[in-house]
């Protein structure tokens, strides 16, 4: 079944803007999916109109076989949104945040609670249960923020971009948190522009650019494109000025820093017997982009190309 | 398994339980400020200048201004709450809770709409406990004082609704009330009969919707009123009908608060 289905999705905004042109997309039941694009390309306009947020121009979206022009309170009893921008009411405590929120989905308080209470104590916000969201950390708000899209265990996640602003330590506690609730069965469609968390979370990806979906497939089959990797290698001991290593395109970034760019399938072995034989010993490497990075940046680059 | 109808329960209690803990969270605000003003309006014009005036409709004139005052207050109230927590929804974006969540228009509009009658409603009694310390209030009529103090505060609260969906900055949620409520409001006839006035003015005050709330509410009370009750209540049931239609459809057309 498909948690999400998108026919050629339109927006035209009042100044004229055209920030979809037509875009179709499917999310199937269960996915982690992946929909990503530089800033301005049409994904949170996408997400607006799914939960509705935005009014869409032309097309159809269904969430779970639900039209959300025609069934839109079936379509949203699904959904649960992890908006950009925070956005719940500064005054309110957390606790009273998520048993609103469930509130609005039907469910009366007693069944809330211990719901609320078990999701403020797996995202860590249970010591700040009476306190007023305007107070909690930007990390505490955007474990806030999950609570409540989770509350009222919906079957599509979608977080726009959760991980932004927040350090290292807590997005790998939320990658592990959203992994864990991706295989209980909630479907997740993920923005985010840390390409790193989409590789390692999302099995399927869609990117968007200039209101287009570029390209719409398997995180494997995409990232098996990658025809050449750029690595850097730190170097023990400084280069000579003239160094050069024949049969690789090789740059130096400094005296004891160098980025080596592979081909698909070219081992690295031989790259480093080549060093070897010079004498250059390597001290440590790593690869000078994510791998979804470079794919990225290869397929937006040919968009804006075509334009 | 719940029903739709249950569903739609629940989703109203709550918007209505929260907007009720929210006036009384910020009573200093909200509570409070109604009670010292219609106890200095009482002080002032009741005792002070009232003494001097007399008796007006065959009261004196502290009873005869009380049920204006309470109306005054239960008015201003359903309409600023509803306008400012409302806008402040849209300020701080989490109007955006509601909106994706399975809550239709109308339940947005009549949580909305209760809350703000729930605090107009707890000012009237508040102020109305304030008026006894001043004089005596008795009610001649309890179910038209009932209903048209009920009436006249869903009337505000969807005029304050409306005020919110169209203002773009708190300044223009105080135009309203500031350069038309209030003025509307002392020309309604809280503290003066309208036979009082010159006959042109008479006619004028009779375009004003709020002397027939006034003139309602202080028959429901002391029986006694410049109108025919029955005209007043036909007006307010037409204008919460007409500004209902208006809400849902600027709701429905998401006018303010979606792209």
């Amino acid at each position: 079944m498909k948690a999400l289905s998108i026919q050629n999705l339109t927006k035209v905004y009042k100044n004229g803007f055209e920030a979809l042109k037509g875009i179709s997309l499917d999310v199937n039941q269960g996915d982690f999916f992946a929909l990503l694009g530089p800033n301005g390309a049409g994904k949170s306009t996408t997400i607006g109109i799914i939960t509705s947020l935005v009014t869409k121009s032309s097309g159809q979206v269904r969430v779970f076989d639900a039209d959300i022009d025609i069934d839109s309170e079936a379509a949203k009893s699904y959904i649960g949104l992890v908006p950009q921008e925070f956005n719940f009411n500064g005054f309110e405590q957390v606790k009273h945040i998520l048993i609103s929120q469930a509130g609005y989905y039907g469910i009366p308080a007693h069944e809330a609670e211990p719901r609320a209470d078990e999701l403020l104590l797996q995202l860590g916000l249970w010591d700040k249960r009476h306190t007023p969201s305007r107070a909690l950390s930007g990390g505490m708000k955007r474990r806030l923020m999950i609570a409540r899209a989770l509350v009222h265990k919906p079957q599509l996640l979608i977080l726009d971009e959760p991980t932004a602003g927040v350090d290292i330590e807590l997005r790998r506690s939320m990658w592990l948190f959203l992994q864990a609730i991706n295989a209980q069965g909630t479907t997740i469609i993920l923005t985010t522009h840390y390409l790193e968390e989409a590789e390692n979370l999302c099995r399927n990806i869609a990117i968007i650019d200039n209101g287009l979906i570029v390209e719409n497939t398997d995180m494997k089959s995409l990232l098996n494109r990658l025809d050449k990797e750029t690595f850097i290698l730190d170097l023990k001991s400084p280069l000579p000025t003239d160094f050069t290593l024949s049969g690789f395109y090789l740059h130096r970034l400094d005296n004891t820093t160098i980025e080596v760019e592979l081909k698909r399938g070219e081992g690295l072995n031989n790259l480093f017997a080549a060093l070897s034989l010079q004498g250059i010993e390597v001290s440590s490497m790593k690869n000078k982009a994510n791998r979804l990075e470079e794919l990225f940046l290869a397929l937006v680059d040919k968009s804006e190309a075509t334009l | 398994m719940t029903t739709k109808f249950a569903r739609h329960q629940v989703a109203f209690n709550t918007l209505l339980s929260r907007e009720i803990r929210r006036f009384l969270r910020i009573w200093p605000q909200t509570l409070l400020p109604p009670a010292i003003t219609m106890t200095l309006y009482f002080i002032i014009f009741g005792n002070l200048i009232g003494s001097k005036i007399g008796e007006m409709g065959g009261f004196n004139y502290t009873q005869y201004i009380a049920p204006g005052i309470i109306m005054m207050s239960v008015i201003n109230n359903a309409y600023s709450n509803v306008a400012s927590s409302f806008f402040s929804a849209k300020f701080q974006n989490h109007i955006e809770e509601l909106i994706v969540a399975p809550v239709p228009n109308y339940l947005i509009l009549a949580g909305y709409v209760a809350g703000g009658t729930a605090r107009g409603l707890c000012v009237g009694l508040i102020v109305t406990l304030v008026s006894l310390f001043f004089t005596h209030l008795s009610i001649q009529h309890v179910f038209i004082t009932i209903s048209m103090v009920f009436l006249s505060a869903i009337l505000f609260a969807l005029g304050g609704f409306i005020n919110a969906i169209y203002a773009r900055s708190f300044d223009e949620i105080s135009i309203i009330p500031t350069f038309i409520l209030t003025p509307m409001t002392y020309l309604g006839g809280v503290f003066y009969s309208i036979s009082l006035l010159p006959e042109f003015w008479q006619k004028v005050s009779l375009l004003n919707p709020i002397f027939y709330m006034v003139n309602a509410f202080r028959y429901g009370m002391l029986g006694t009123s410049d109108i025919a009750v029955e005209i007043a209540f036909a007006i307010i049931i037409l204008c919460i009908i007409s500004l209902t239609s208006f809400a849902l459809y600027l709701l429905n057309k998401g006018t303010g608060i979606r792209n």
